[in-house]
């Protein structure tokens, strides 16, 4: 069996769990269609999330533990590009807090301007020191007015400085921008350090990320949620009101709830289909580049790179924004999914170490892999929980309906999904370190 | 007098505080840079190592109380923490033996240790929250305060209370035992200067007849010890929650790395700093400058710096501004 069969029937299988999940409720399968379609739909997004994240590591061994606010930003994207404005909160407080963010900037540059042309001393310390304390004051005194104007409006519904109104598929590009700004900046100052204080670098960051989404109402109405955020494709309700669709739906034998949420999901996967295809297509592309060896050639011999006259920092740099705007472009495409965004909900275990985890077990380095372990692991992340269930109703049957240990399992049966993904983890490492679709 | 009332107003809402917290990251941070000198990798497992040594403490803590069992004015979990450290010993070595043995045979680079770690972390958080389940637990019991606000404030008669609660009283008192025989073991002791040896130069440890596998084997142990009290501190002194240690990890990751990873003086340093910087950027100076300040001059804002919920960010600055001016640490640490 040549490895190219080998490959296709674990993409089969893969679809024939999703597909099994709408066809038959035998065991932890629901039997729902509808099911089935929001595991395809958060496996595409996962899988774009695995491609980027297999281009930081696969391709050139950078351990960014930061997906989780890559992810966020892109969801920010979706809110400020594709809500409509708020009415007066650009003439609010759009001045003052640009004005607060260009004098922050001025400050940093002031700042660094200051370290790199004075010589080392207590002079320089004190003068950073006095720069950043001034700027720090003007920062706020400029920010704080034009916030609480923000906040001010309409604060049940509004009170966030709102978007562009523009079409939400264009958010996702700008997710991805986002993203790579942030990532520029981070990689910046990160890049050049040892692995592992890259790999805390971001996680830090990615911390921040959700501490700023969280508590600056005026940006992203922090814990009180964006919700309603505008759709690609039509509201199921639209449809159900619809005498031609619902004769179309008819036509399938399927009433017009059904059909109309069915279409609705289905429009997402096309939609979320295209953008994994073209991803993976540009990435496969990238690979067989002449770009592509020499990053896996700086990955396998940092040292040998560097001789041979590659800038090693830059193109590290360079993947690093690439892969974080992958990340951005999915986070956005999963707020846009969700049709709200929610801080609150961002957690590092879900949205970063569940990446690493499916860019692992389907094979670091290849692209077909990291797809392959988005939709795999994303089946089993949903799917461990009725299992873990059932094995624990198995196991406990002896023990009687009243029993207090096996209620106690029952309930918390739910939190063995992070268990059973640190044992795949940890068996996918130990016996097939390269995955289940290894590089070539 | 407004001076002292400040001096006081001061000490009660930074200086405590921080100090508390600052034993905690230390200890913390302690577990993290010895496993950096010893085993050479950042184990991203020590968040859930804390998590689960706690966990065991509050299991036993509960089976005491409900036995009658208590600790007269201090907290039972003190009587219950030997099992803790009992149990996350046995975790650890458990661990070492399935997972990590086979990579240090292997020699395998420092992000693959990193890599099985996050599979670890995923494993013990699992079986936390398994066992404990995800919410807020409170497992202090005993006498609350050891100076309450208003009996320092009759006895003053300063206008500004102090209180010191028991548990930051415990946690500086532990910290320091701890932090003493621990230097006490690494400095006299035959094993403590092998392991010692052992993480200056692996090969010259090696040469001269140090068992590699014992050295691992103490280092987890001790590793086992310092993250259970560390986690049991924290968990005394303001609750546990397994989602709470986990993100412990960022705070003690920046202390370590601003001590110096691998340097244990630095990581009780660095504990101190991040601890400081947290709390003094996040308080509201309000009160202490309105002492200070003459009549009507007083601000009329918070005066804080930054809103408590951004103290991962301060962490976070002032691991970057670190790494950017002295990537060893201020202590001198290694880098692989």
């Amino acid at each position: 069996m040549t490895d190219t069969i080998k490959h296709s029937l674990m993409f089969a299988a893969v679809a024939l769990l999703i597909l099994l999940e709408g066809l038959t409720d035998w065991s932890f399968f629901s039997g729902s269609w509808n099911s089935s379609l929001v595991i395809l739909n958060m496996g595409l997004i996962s899988a774009i999330m695995a491609l980027g994240v297999n281009l930081q590591w696969g391709f050139a061994g950078l351990f960014n533990v930061g997906v989780m606010g890559f992810t966020a930003l892109g969801g920010l994207a979706v809110v400020l590009t594709a809500t409509p404005p708020t009415p007066g909160a650009w003439s609010a407080g759009g001045p003052g807090i640009v004005m607060a963010m260009v004098m922050g900037a001025l400050t940093v540059v002031a700042a660094v301007t200051v370290t790199r042309f004075l010589p080392r001393g207590g002079l320089r310390a004190l003068l950073i020191l006095l720069i950043l304390a001034v700027g720090f004051v003007i920062y706020r005194a400029l920010f704080d007015p034009s916030v609480e104007a923000i906040e001010a409006i309409n604060p049940a519904l509004e009170g966030n400085i709102g978007g562009l109104g523009w079409p939400v598929i264009l958010s996702w590009p700008v997710g991805g921008l986002l993203a790579a700004g942030a990532a520029w900046l981070i990689g910046k100052t990160a890049l050049g350090l040892r692995s592992d204080y890259l790999a805390i670098a971001t996680l830090g960051i990615a911390e921040i990320v959700i501490a700023v989404l969280k508590n600056e109402d005026w940006l992203s109405r922090g814990v009180k949620n964006v919700v309603g955020l505008p759709r690609p494709v039509p509201f199921e309700v639209d449809l159900q009101n619809d005498p031609a669709y619902v004769e179309w739906f008819a036509g399938f034998g399927l009433d017009p709830v059904l059909g109309s949420t069915l279409y609705v999901k289905l429009g997402y996967a096309f939609l979320f289909t295209l953008v994994l295809l073209i991803l993976l297509w540009m990435a496969q592309m990238a690979l067989k580049s002449p770009w592509g060896r020499m990053m896996r050639a700086i990955r396998d011999n940092e040292v040998a790179a560097r001789a041979m006259g590659k800038n090693v920092t830059k193109r590290h740099l360079q993947i690093f924004v690439l892969g974080s705007a992958i990340c951005g472009i999915a986070g956005a495409m999963m707020t846009t999914l969700d049709g709200q965004l929610t801080p609150g909900t961002y957690n590092p275990l879900r949205f970063t170490f569940l990446i690493w985890v499916m860019v692992i077990v389907g094979g670091s380095g290849n692209n077909f892999g990291a797809v392959l372990g988005g939709f795999l692991i994303w089946f089993l992340w949903i799917k461990v929980e009725p299992m873990s269930l059932e094995l624990i109703t198995l196991l406990t049957s002896g023990l009687g309906e009243n029993s207090g240990l096996r209620a106690h399992l029952m309930e918390n049966a739910a939190h063995m999904r992070l268990f059973t993904m640190g044992l795949i983890l940890l068996l996918v490492l130990r016996f097939s370190p390269r995955g289940l679709i290894p590089e070539k | 007098m407004d001076f002292l009332n400040a001096i006081v107003a001061l000490t009660n809402f930074v200086m405590i505080p921080a100090v508390a917290y600052g034993s905690q990251l230390a200890l913390g941070a302690l577990g993290v840079t010895l496993i950096y000198s010893i085993l050479r990798f950042s184990n991203f497992a020590h968040g859930d190592t804390m998590a689960f040594g706690t966990m065991i403490t509050i299991l036993v803590t509960w089976a005491f109380q409900s036995w009658g069992i208590g600790f007269g004015p201090l907290p039972t979990a003190l009587l219950a923490l030997p099992f803790g450290i009992m149990a996350t010993m046995a975790l650890m070595l458990v661990t070492d033996r399935t997972v990590y043995r086979f990579y240090r045979a292997q020699k395998a680079k420092p992000v693959v240790f990193v890599m099985v770690s996050l599979g670890v972390m995923f494993m013990m958080n699992g079986l936390v929250r398994f066992i404990i389940g995800p919410g807020d637990q409170r497992f202090t019991d005993g006498e609350r305060f050891i100076i309450k606000a208003r009996a320092f404030k009759e006895m003053t008669g300063l206008s500004e209370g102090l209180a010191i609660k028991t548990t930051q009283g415990i946690t500086v008192v532990t910290a320091i035992v701890v932090v003493a025989l621990l230097f006490w073991f690494l400095n006299k002791t035959r094993t403590g200067k092998s392991m010692r040896a052992y993480s200056d130069n692996e090969d010259l440890a090696l040469l001269s007849g140090i068992n590699p596998e014992r050295v691992v084997m103490y280092t987890w142990l001790i590793v086992a010890t310092l993250a259970t009290i560390a986690g049991v501190l924290y968990g005394l002194d303001k609750s546990f929650k397994p989602f709470t240690y986990f993100q412990l990890l960022l705070p003690i990751f920046a202390a370590a790395i601003v001590g110096g990873l691998g340097s244990p003086q630095g990581a009780i340093a660095g504990g101190f700093i991040i601890a400081f910087s947290e709390v003094t950027i996040t308080y509201a100076w309000k009160k202490v400058l309105g002492y200070l300040m003459p009549e009507n001059m007083g601000p009329d804002g918070l005066v804080q710096l930054l809103s408590t919920d951004y103290k991962f960010a301060v962490s976070f600055a002032i691991l970057i501004i670190v790494l950017l001016f002295k990537p060893t640490g201020l202590f001198k640490g290694k880098s692989v």
